[in-house]
């Protein structure tokens, strides 16, 4: 029962990732490609990330994987805030 | 049907990463390539997971997709908006091709006849039989740091050298750097969470995948974050403290085999019953230099006291010759 | 470390579909640092692989029943964000 509910998780999940993927390379402009990476794909990975919390029976395993999912939710905000400022700076400059 | 997907899975691993290493040759953009090699890290990673080896696994993601990633994408920063080409000689070109050839078909070779050997004496059997005498429960840490223990002491020595040669190379370029506060404020927990997790990695090595490199490079990165998002308040290095740091994991290492030498007969022999902790100790200081000196590759330029007495002997080699005139 | 926990037959093959996706959707992604016209666009790329790379260690780690491979997905998630962080924030003076 709880292998069926993670499969359906890790598969949701997968289909967000292909929709960010297919996003990222279908997008015209930049900043709406990372909208597709920061957020398709990061629900993409929560969803995996609770399909995997289901399958693993260590429940210090558990808090590893939720701590990793946090931290690359964090990272993902950073990183398209970071590419999409420099971004800008750049086009700036170029004028 | 297993069997099936496992083998999709490891062909296209396989072709995915000759693609990438093909074009990140062999395309005349240095973004390009430079973002292409990064992939590949991060693809290698992968599958050294898929093959089971989650050591390398670890070693790869934070050395080959972290530091030198920042150092690649450092060192093209000064790349204008138009592609970067890069100029080669086609003599230059062709040599390298044919080189590669042979290497390939070398290697091919090797590992061909390497799969259709007879079953001969294999090395891990005599690991694990040995494994309760080594002070360890995890075998790569086993022969990295007690029966291999001489090899990891050169390995040291190499980065030493790779980190001397890259700070006598050129003066430092001042860094024009704008960061913001989202990026400071990410640096109080991140930088943090990145000294635990390296403290982490170097207390599991022992009896789970770890140990001093990876643990090193976590510590380098985060401290290259720290340097980038403050750039106002970086303060040349304590000269004595940059010295004493690079070298504490080489002198650690040896004043241990050493002392095992006078007691074992034997250079980096350890005595079964301290083995363990011997090995804590070298890994802790081992972990220390090699953050140092990535550390060091990465900001690159001389330090202070080296630029000031190279000026100084420069001025006088330039007056000397003027005088002789 | 192994872990223990039985895995079905099923349950593997639904992974093994799930980890071939992935990678797909990974190939599919990296035809952005291919063709993207700006550094940033390129580099994109390298985020999508660190999202996806964790996602694919995640569920790895069930398939090969090996505990090490989520703290290999840590070390990813944590340093996703050293590389931008790189990219974004070292520049020359420009006179």
């Amino acid at each position: 029962m709880i292998d069926t509910l993670a499969i359906l998780a890790i598969f949701s999940g997968l289909f967000f990732f292909l929709s960010g993927s297919i996003g990222l390379l279908r997008l015209p402009d930049l900043f709406s490609r990372l909208h597709a990476l920061a957020k398709a794909d990061n629900v993409g990975l929560a969803l995996v990330a609770l399909g995997v919390i289901m399958l693993e029976p260590a429940v210090i395993n558990d808090i590893k994987i939720v701590i990793i999912w946090i931290l690359v939710m964090a990272a993902s905000a950073i990183s398209s805030h970071l590419v999409a400022r420099h971004a800008l700076r750049e086009n700036r400059e170029d004028d | 049907m297993i069997e099936l997907l496992w083998s999709i899975f490891d062909i296209t691993l396989v072709l995915l990463l000759l693609a990438l290493a093909w074009n990140t040759c062999s395309t005349r953009d240095v973004m390009r390539a430079v973002t292409l090699f990064i992939a590949m890290g991060l693809l290698l990673a992968i599958v050294w997971a898929r093959l089971k080896a989650p050591d390398l696994a670890l070693a790869e993601a934070v050395i080959g997709a972290g530091i030198s990633g920042a150092l690649l994408l450092s060192a093209i920063r000064d790349y204008p908006s138009t592609p970067m080409v890069s100029q080669r000689s086609t003599l230059i070109e062709g040599i390298i091709n044919i080189l590669t050839l042979a290497l390939t078909i070398l290697m091919s070779w090797a590992v061909w006849h390497g799969l259709n050997m007879s079953d001969g004496v294999r090395l891990s059997g005599q690991v694990i039989s040995q494994l309760p005498v080594s002070g360890v429960s995890n075998p790569v840490t086993a022969v990295l740091l007690n029966f291999r223990a001489y090899d990891t002491l050169l390995e040291l020595a190499v980065v030493l050298t790779a980190v001397l040669t890259v700070l006598t190379l050129n003066e430092k370029r001042a860094d024009y750097v704008v960061s913001g506060r989202l990026l400071q404020g990410m640096t109080h927990w991140l930088v943090p969470l990145l000294v635990v997790t390296s403290g982490y990695l170097l207390w599991v090595g022992a009896h789970a995948p770890g140990g001093a490199f990876q643990a090193g490079a976590m510590l380098a990165a985060a401290m290259i974050l720290l340097r980038l998002a403050y750039p106002s308040k970086q303060q040349e290095f304590n000269n004595v403290l940059l010295r004493v740091l690079l070298v504490i994991g080489i002198f650690t290492f040896v004043l241990v085999g050493l002392w095992m030498m006078s007691l074992n007969d034997d250079f980096l022999a350890f005595t079964p019953a301290w083995a363990g902790t011997l090995i804590l100790i070298i890994e802790t200081a081992a972990t220390v230099s090699i953050a140092a000196a990535l550390t060091l590759a990465y900001r690159g330029g001389r330090p202070k006291d080296w630029e000031d007495a190279n000026r100084t002997s420069r001025s006088i080699a330039e007056n000397g010759g003027q005088d002789d005139q | 470390m192994m872990s223990s926990g039985a895995s079905t037959s099923i349950l593997t093959i639904a992974l093994l579909i799930a980890l071939n996706l992935l990678l797909f959707s990974l190939i599919i992604g990296l035809f952005r640092a291919w063709l993207g016209p700006s550094v940033e666009d390129r580099f994109s790329a390298i985020l999508l692989m660190g999202t996806g790379g964790v996602a694919m260690l995640l569920i790895l780690s069930i398939l090969l029943q090996i505990t090490a491979l989520y703290d290999v997905a840590l070390v990813l998630a944590l340093l996703a964000v050293v590389g931008t962080v790189a990219l974004t924030q070292s520049k020359s003076d420009h006179d």
